[in-house]
């Protein structure tokens, strides 16, 4: 079949703004955006230009604002999309070119998070072992691959980029839950500023376009209590 | 898989399954005389799949449109990850030969060093193996390294070579070889000719193949000339080493004549640890790779026939 494919292009040596192109493509319906992309890209314009590495939605680089939705390129099929589709770069964040954005400023608040493990302990001969139901806590957010799709769509992100934005939350959810980590106060500390969980207007629309399925709204939430709780 | 891994079954080395998939399918019992079998799980029951599986069960869903509770999965073996790469010693130092000889400065950790941890046949999840045992032993090593060194005096062609290389590819005119074609019939040969099975023939038709590519692939223009985030420049650079490792991989399994974990090869089918039981080492020679070889250090794991 044949899908028509609307690509917004932008390349900071040629262009003063973004523009629309369109595309005609032979595709399986069972192909991936990714796919059309990467034909695009193969057949009809070289220049065109988007981040992918795995094409398995594990590495989180491609994703994009399709049919108005952040999706991952790599896990969309054209035949949950239709015969008319439009690709544009993730919204909120600077355009460098075509698909691609600044994660610097994304990639900067997920580290204000201190996302690793805080443990001042002796190193334990073993591994720190943990129970099931400990794990269990907080498992859902140990899916994020830091796609920014949640943050990029979040109406309070776009209105004040300041805003720690839902990925670094549930990336701080992920530690302060951990019953092997000992940084949930310096975490909560962070996150209490007024650019971290109070912006979160419960829009739920990171957990639309969170394409592992996280219950992002929720963290955000449990980790509003955390600070809440820690206060009273 | 009881009649080639009686004990293990599907759960046997991934070689195995893979040689085990190849030989149903080219018997003509692909599902549908087509070229793929089927994984069965619907007896482990949604439990265990949801929780044990839930990468694979939502490829199946999201890439095949399967639904692996109700429905068999097709399947086919495909190249996974490449089990040879950049050789390092135990601290994710590069080594340089046979002696272990230490390049300076050099460091290699993850899927493109080659520590040696699995033979010839990498087994499931090794890859945390290479990532957080030799990523933290590199970092390690990396820290002490710069501890001891005055202050580096940087190489002064270092970028020379690599803006030429880049310069060349820009300055050509349009309408040369295309980077998507020269790739797709590099994978493609090397998919067919390089893959589960090997043999003399296969393998001379892909040196011979790969070869002409790089021909080709000096001819190789692109058409963003562009100074911003250049994925065609980068895919036209990266293409080249494509094929330089696809020259060092064809090569190497040619002169091995023998058959050992993942490198299958029809026409000496028998594990030969007399003349094969050791590295192969890849050097940049003028017409090709040039090979030459390194001992097996073994210490706790004695090599032994593979029976599962």
């Amino acid at each position: 079949m044949e899908v028509t494919l609307r690509i917004l292009r932008y390349d900071p040596d040629r262009d003063e703004a973004p523009h629309w192109e369109t595309y005609k493509v032979g595709v399986d319906p069972m192909d991936r955006v990714l796919d059309l992309l990467i034909k695009v890209k193969a057949e009809q314009d070289g220049s065109l230009s988007f981040r992918r590495s795995c094409g398995h939605g594990i590495c989180g680089s491609d994703a994009m604002l399709i049919n108005g939705r952040n999706r991952l390129a790599c896990r969309i099929r054209v035949d949950q999309l239709g015969k008319k589709i439009s690709v544009a770069p993730l919204p909120g964040l600077p355009v460098v070119k075509d698909m691609i954005v600044d994660m610097n400023g994304f990639f900067g608040k997920y580290r204000s998070v201190k996302p690793y493990l805080i443990n001042d302990q002796p190193e334990p001969e073993r591994e720190r072992r943990q129970s099931q139901v400990d794990r269990a806590r907080y498992d859902d957010t140990t899916k994020c691959i830091l796609c920014a799709a949640c943050t990029s769509s979040c109406p309070s992100f776009w209105a004040r980029p300041e805003y720690v934005g839902p990925a670094a939350i549930v990336q701080a959810h992920r530690f302060i839950f951990d019953s092997r980590d000992e940084g949930a106060n310096e975490r909560l500390e962070i996150l209490a500023d007024e650019d971290g969980v109070w912006r979160c207007r419960t829009i739920f629309n990171c957990v639309d376009a969170c394409p592992r399925g996280i219950n992002i709204t929720r963290a955000i939430l449990e980790v509003s209590s955390a600070i809440v709780g820690r206060r009273g | 898989m009881e009649k080639c891994a009686p004990k293990l079954m599907e759960l046997a080395p991934r070689d195995m399954v893979s040689r085990a998939m190849y030989q149903e399918i080219r018997a003509g019992r692909g599902i549908g005389g087509k070229d793929y079998v089927y994984l069965d799980v619907r007896h482990l029951g949604r439990k265990v799949i949801e929780e044990k599986l839930p990468d694979i069960t939502d490829f199946a869903r999201i890439y095949q449109g399967v639904e692996p509770l109700t429905e068999p999965v097709p399947v086919q073996p495909t190249a996974h990850y490449a089990m040879g790469g950049i050789p390092t010693n135990v601290h994710s130092e590069v080594v340089r030969d046979d002696k272990g000889t230490v390049v300076p400065g050099l460091f290699a950790a993850g899927e493109c060093a080659c520590v040696s941890v699995h033979g010839a046949n990498r087994l499931g999840t090794n890859s945390l193996v290479d990532l957080l045992v030799f990523g933290r032993r590199a970092g390690r090593q990396m820290a002490r390294y710069a501890g001891r060194m005055e202050r580096p005096m940087p190489i002064a062609d270092a970028v020379e070579s690599v803006r030429a290389e880049l310069e060349a590819i820009r300055g050509r005119a349009a309408g040369g070889e295309s980077v998507a074609t020269i790739r797709k019939e590099l994978q493609d040969v090397m998919m067919d000719n390089v893959g589960v099975y090997r043999d003399d023939k296969l393998l001379t038709a892909a040196l011979a193949k790969v070869k002409e590519l790089q021909g080709r692939y000096q001819k190789v223009a692109i058409t963003d000339c562009g100074s911003v985030f250049n994925t065609e420049l980068l895919e036209a650079q990266e293409l080249g080493y494509l094929l330089d490792i696809a020259h060092v991989t064809v090569s190497s399994a040619l002169a091995r004549t023998e058959s050992r974990g993942a490198h299958s090869r029809e026409d000496y089918p028998e594990r030969d640890d007399k003349k094969w039981l050791k590295h192969t080492l890849a050097y940049k020679g003028n017409d090709g790779p040039d090979l030459r070889y390194k001992q097996v250090s073994i210490t706790r794991f004695e090599p032994k026939p593979r029976t599962y």
